[in-house]
């Protein structure tokens, strides 16, 4: 499809937007660059989650399994390969790893699958522990001389990817197959659609995704272990942060991350022991009172003044 | 007799230890409408699902053009050429009207994208009677309408053969007369048609040929005329007092 007036100035805008959050390492190298760090890594994690998780309504906790494998490539392989490259072949891994979780878990629906992802990431967390038990190691140091400012532009780079790739997929055959499965996969099926194919191929894009991000992420932490690489934790931030803002849009997780991210530096800085607590609270919050993120209930509103206008 | 565009051979489905549809038989020729009928529970819709590849079959086969279809799951099918609506409406409820009929054009038998995908959306909801209504919501639309949009859909990859189920089925006297044109306008098209269906209006004026069930089994064939006169299928409706 060719692009329309609207479509080019939605990229332009989108374009100017990366510019200038590109900028931020300049303007200040501390607290601000850190949070811009968070929230650029949360962005990537929730919106690629959004991508799968939005349209077809299967809740993934299997972003701390990917985000995990993707740290230890670059904790194993730093001392070999490039960096790049190690982001490139986490990419790789994480989405033929979500390949095989997709092939033997999206037949089953509901519940049966998150309770599945869940366990991926306790799974390979236990694998690693269990190898490094046996071989007497500890954890990774991970030395480089990237610093915080690089990491965020590669996280930026990514966030820019994974809204350039939602975009795509949002205008392509894909796309639509996914949006229709999501609504009633009886009539996916009888329309033509290989619900299995077109669900397994996008469920590797947040895979490769959130490995990518982990393998970006692996030279902050400096020392990795698998109770920090795989932490359960950040699967269920990533899904409270795209359902807070809504998974319905490209950029409804956004939405979500941004607000989300600011309250958690605030309780973490002055109620350290009460993160979970809070998490916990929004989670309820949101399934109660905005079941649809702020995007529902933006449209909402924009259904009640149109019919106000129309009346 | 031409070549049947669609046949079942001891085409048979078991639930456990209940026989839903046993060894049925028929064809379908080109250009045919042929009505699926018998009480409730005789296993019509059964049979329908079996086609389409919504259930396996337990055994037996089921061919387009001679190439054998049963065993393939509901996509390839309808990729083939098989189309269907089903027995209560299903539609995209996140969807415009448009959409969902568009749903129906991207990926089955003959495939469209982009503006030709939506060209002849808008074809199929002026020919269904929804022209110009293309971008409401579904929550907007009455009852007959929702069939209309799923019919829509249905015809929306040009099938070869059309499966209806009770399509016309709990419409008003009103809607029904309109519905037998719609369906009529099918038929004179010249599309194959199978459908199920209890409204005898409609049975007489659109089917060629009726096939009868019950508990299962094929219990008549014919023209409608002759099937609706038959012992057999008396009985089956209103029992023996009746025959």
């Amino acid at each position: 499809m060719s692009l329309t007036g609207t479509d080019v100035r939605n990229l332009c805008l989108a374009a100017f937007a990366f510019a200038i959050c590109a900028l931020l390492p300049f303007g200040d190298n501390g607290y601000w660059l850190g949070l811009g760090v968070t929230i650029a890594m949360f962005t990537t994690l929730a919106t690629s989650w959004a991508l799968f998780s939005g349209p077809t309504h299967y809740i993934s906790l299997a972003t701390a399994a990917f985000f995990g494998v993707g740290t230890y490539v670059t904790g194993l392989g730093i001392d070999i390969l490039p960096f790049w490259s190690l982001v490139g072949l986490a990419g790789l891994i994480g989405a033929v790893l979500a390949a095989l979780v997709g092939l033997a878990t999206l037949r089953l629906s509901g519940v049966y699958f998150v309770i599945f992802t869940l366990g991926l990431a306790e799974l390979v967390r236990q694998v690693i522990t269990w190898v490094q038990n046996n071989t007497g190691q500890k954890g990774l140091y991970v030395l480089t001389d990237l610093d915080e400012a690089g990491i965020y532009w590669w996280l930026l780079g990514l966030a820019g990817v994974v809204f350039l790739a939602g975009w795509l997929i949002g205008r392509s055959r894909l796309g639509f197959a996914l949006r229709i499965i999501g609504d009633d996969e009886t009539v996916a099926a009888h329309s033509g659609i290989n619900t299995a194919r077109a669900k397994v191929l996008l469920f590797m894009v947040p895979g490769a995704v959130a490995a990518m991000t982990g393998a970006v992420l692996a030279p902050r932490y400096v020392y990795i272990e698998p109770s920090l690489a795989f932490a359960p934790i950040l699967s269920f931030q990533v899904v409270i942060m795209a359902l807070l803002g809504g998974a319905s849009r490209l950029w409804g997780p956004l939405v979500g991350v941004i607000p989300f991210t600011f309250l958690l530096e605030a309780v973490s800085s002055n109620f350290p022991n009460q993160t979970t607590l809070v998490i916990g609270i929004a989670f309820l919050v949101i399934v109660y009172l905005l079941p649809n993120g702020f995007v529902g209930l933006l449209d909402q509103i924009l259904h009640r003044v149109n019919t106000r206008e129309a009346s | 007799m031409a070549t049947p565009v669609l046949s079942l051979r001891g085409v048979t489905k078991r639930f456990g230890g209940l026989v839903a549809v046993n060894a049925m038989d028929f064809d379908v020729t080109e250009r045919e409408v042929v009505g699926l009928l018998g009480p409730n529970g005789s296993g019509k819709s059964t049979t329908l699902n079996l086609v389409s590849g919504a259930l396996p079959l337990t055994s037996g086969n089921v061919s387009l053009w001679g190439n054998r279809i049963s065993g393939l799951p509901a996509q390839a099918i309808n990729r083939k050429g098989v189309s269907r609506t089903f027995q209560l409406v299903r539609l995209l409820p996140s969807m415009k009207v448009r959409e969902n009929v568009m749903a129906g054009a991207v990926f089955g038998h003959r495939r469209r994208w982009g503006h030709d995908a939506r060209d002849h959306a808008e074809q199929l909801l002026e020919k269904v009677g929804l022209g110009g209504k293309g971008d409401m919501s579904l929550g907007q639309l009455t009852y007959i309408d929702t069939k209309r949009v799923e019919l829509a859909r249905t015809l929306a990859s040009d099938p070869k053969v059309l499966l209806l189920d009770e399509w016309l089925a709990g419409l008003n006297p009103t809607e029904l007369k309109i519905g037998i044109t719609l369906i009529k306008s099918l038929r004179d098209e010249g599309r194959t048609i199978i459908l199920v269906e209890h409204v005898m209006d409609a049975i007489r004026s659109l089917c060629d040929r009726c096939v009868v069930m019950a508990a299962g089994t094929k219990i008549a064939e014919g023209t409608p005329t002759q099937v609706l006169s038959d012992k057999e299928v008396i009985r089956a409706y209103l029992g023996d007092d009746d025959a």
